[in-house]
């Protein structure tokens, strides 16, 4: 891949975390550093494990191929390689690789100087998956209570998780988590089409403004959040989606052993009503 | 780490209000001419509220959801005898139903789902005259329509759930309830109706948009935060000029234009010689 003229600019010595000078070098456009090279040994080894694991199952079906958590009855112990010992070695490897990447975004920020925000995010999605397959096992106990790496095995295992709470939509974290992302949704269409019809105006027409954008928004609900706050907006609504995901799921079966619906007869038996 | 994050706006300035870009002549004599600041509001995005335009369409809107709104609340307040506790003890269980499957796609009686066939009139009403002012905003101001088609996907769904698939199914029994938990009740119905709804391929599809859109927001989000303090945020800028390292702010934003020039779609180029032509310098 051909280098830019002003790209050989931002790639200056320094920033690193971790090992000096000894990984700071890129890769055609890819720089490495320290992270860069755990996050390749822990991608590569988790899928080897991934393919040996399913090289000694019973399909090679990409839909169907499936590796497991060990059973319930290991608890919190390690198991045989084939009976969810892989699982626990390539959840291993899969946060090693996440967290590596994580760090690398760190210090590819601190070599162009610029704030820590894509780090921090990926951080929130690192929480999620960590909640799923490390805490909430953890707090119940036994590793198989975290999710299968399958494609429709997952799917299964959502289902038959959702519905051991009844109707896993009466969760009311799951009701937080389920509105940010739709509003999410909402708000970077809207973000994108309005800076889309910012640059690409009615015929005959120059490029429109960011006070036409202020005033479009301002015509149609009275107020425009402006193109610094919808950054600040959009970021706070994805990662407020991710986390209460990992919120509504992670109250099931610690906290919250019933069916989701029986949680809100609090509210219909408040002292002051309960008895009209 | 104990560096400016840019997660607020530390320092407000506050100057006359912007009273919005000239639009054509209606737009111009419809619009409000009150505003006020919110510092609070300022501290997060723009601390200006209003001006807001009020044309007919708009108003036609916030009548009929007014009047979907007004409706299934005096259904609730009908359900539980007016008695105000009972409203507020029973509010998430309390709902307005369509009508059952015998009436087909035919009116019913007042309280047996007539009530939800006209809120739901409303509704309509409400939803494609949004739409249209969505569309004549944009003509006002010279902008491209694509707020209108991105606000139509939105339309798609809930006349998909409300409108297209009862009218296919045969009857209005198929649409989804007015009420917070009626509604789940509803989803979840239909999710196990068909045994699995996560092996559905377009629920699939749709699930992987939907998280894929939160991944897009926060990556983009920060991004633009990260880069903040070399002027990030003024994209369009960005968009149209690829060159703007002669000016000040510029920085590492050098690198990212390369991308985004090629997504800004046809006449980017055009459009930024018209823009440097017009600004002159940054």
């Amino acid at each position: 891949m051909a280098q830019l003229s002003f790209e050989r600019k931002y790639r200056v010595r320094g920033g690193t975390l971790v090992g000096g000078d000894l990984f700071d070098f890129w890769v055609g456009p890819f720089y490495v550093g320290f992270f860069g090279v755990t996050t390749i040994f822990f991608a590569v080894l988790g899928t080897i494990l991934i393919f040996y694991g399913a090289s000694q199952g019973p399909t090679w079906n990409p839909w169907l191929i499936s590796i497991n958590p060990p059973s319930l009855e290991y608890g919190l112990g390690a198991a045989p390689l084939l009976q969810g010992g892989l699982w626990q070695i390539i959840t291993i490897c899969a946060i090693g690789a996440f967290v590596s990447w994580m760090m690398r975004e760190v210090e590819i920020c601190r070599k162009l100087g610029i704030g820590y925000h894509v780090p921090f995010a990926f951080g929130i999605a690192i929480l999620a998956y960590v909640t799923l397959v490390v805490i909430r096992p953890v707090l119940m106990g036994a590793w198989g209570y975290a999710f299968p790496y399958g494609i429709f095995s997952h799917l299964d295992w959502v289902n038959n998780t959702g519905y051991a709470y009844g109707n896993f939509h009466y969760n009311p974290a799951h009701m937080i988590a389920i509105s940010f992302f739709f509003i999410n949704a909402v708000a970077l269409a809207l973000h994108g089409s309005l800076v889309l019809s910012a640059v690409n105006p009615a015929k005959g027409q120059t490029v429109r403004t960011p006070d036409h954008e202020d005033t479009y928004f301002r015509d149609l609900i009275g107020y425009s959040i402006g193109p610094l706050g919808i950054h600040r907006l959009g970021l706070f609504l994805a990662l407020s989606a991710v986390f209460w995901s990992a919120v509504c799921i992670v109250i099931s079966g610690t906290i919250w052993f019933d069916e989701w619906i029986v949680w809100w007869d609090w509210y219909a038996e408040l002292p002051w009503w309960a008895d009209l | 780490m104990a560096e400016y994050q840019n997660i607020f706006t530390q320092v407000q300035i506050q100057g006359p209000a912007e009273m919005g870009m000239a639009g054509d002549l209606d737009t111009n004599r419809e619009r409000t001419t009150n505003t006020r600041f919110s510092t609070l509001l300022g501290s997060f995005g723009n601390a200006q509220i209003g001006p807001v335009h009020l044309g007919s369409y708009g108003l036609v809107s916030v009548i009929s959801f007014a009047a979907w709104f007004f409706i299934i609340g005096m259904n609730f307040w009908a359900q539980v005898d007016y008695s105000p506790a009972l409203f507020l003890r029973e509010l998430f269980w309390l709902s307005l139903e369509p009508p059952s499957p015998s009436y087909g796609l035919g009116f019913a009686p007042l309280d047996e789902g007539g009530w939800w066939l006209i809120a739901s009139f409303f509704f309509l009403v409400g939803c494609w005259t949004w739409w249209i002012r969505t569309y004549r905003r944009a003509e006002a101001l010279g902008m491209g329509h694509h707020v209108t088609w991105a606000f139509t996907s939105l339309l798609w769904l809930i006349m998909v759930l409300g409108l297209i698939r009862p009218i296919l199914m045969g009857s209005w029994s198929e649409a989804v309830p007015y009420g917070i938990f009626s509604h789940l009740d509803w989803t979840n119905l239909f999710s196990i109706t068909y045994g699995n709804l996560f092996y559905n391929p377009f629920h699939a599809l749709s699930i992987a948009f939907l998280y894929g859109s939160a991944l897009l927001f926060a990556m983009h989000g920060a991004t633009i935060l990260a880069v903040s303090r070399f002027g990030g945020e003024r994209e369009i800028e960005q968009i149209v000029d690829r060159g703007v390292r002669r000016c000040s702010g510029a920085g590492p934003w050098a690198s990212t234009p390369r991308w985004r020039v090629s997504t800004a779609g046809p006449g980017g180029s055009q459009s930024s010689r018209r823009l440097r032509a017009a600004s002159g310098s940054c």
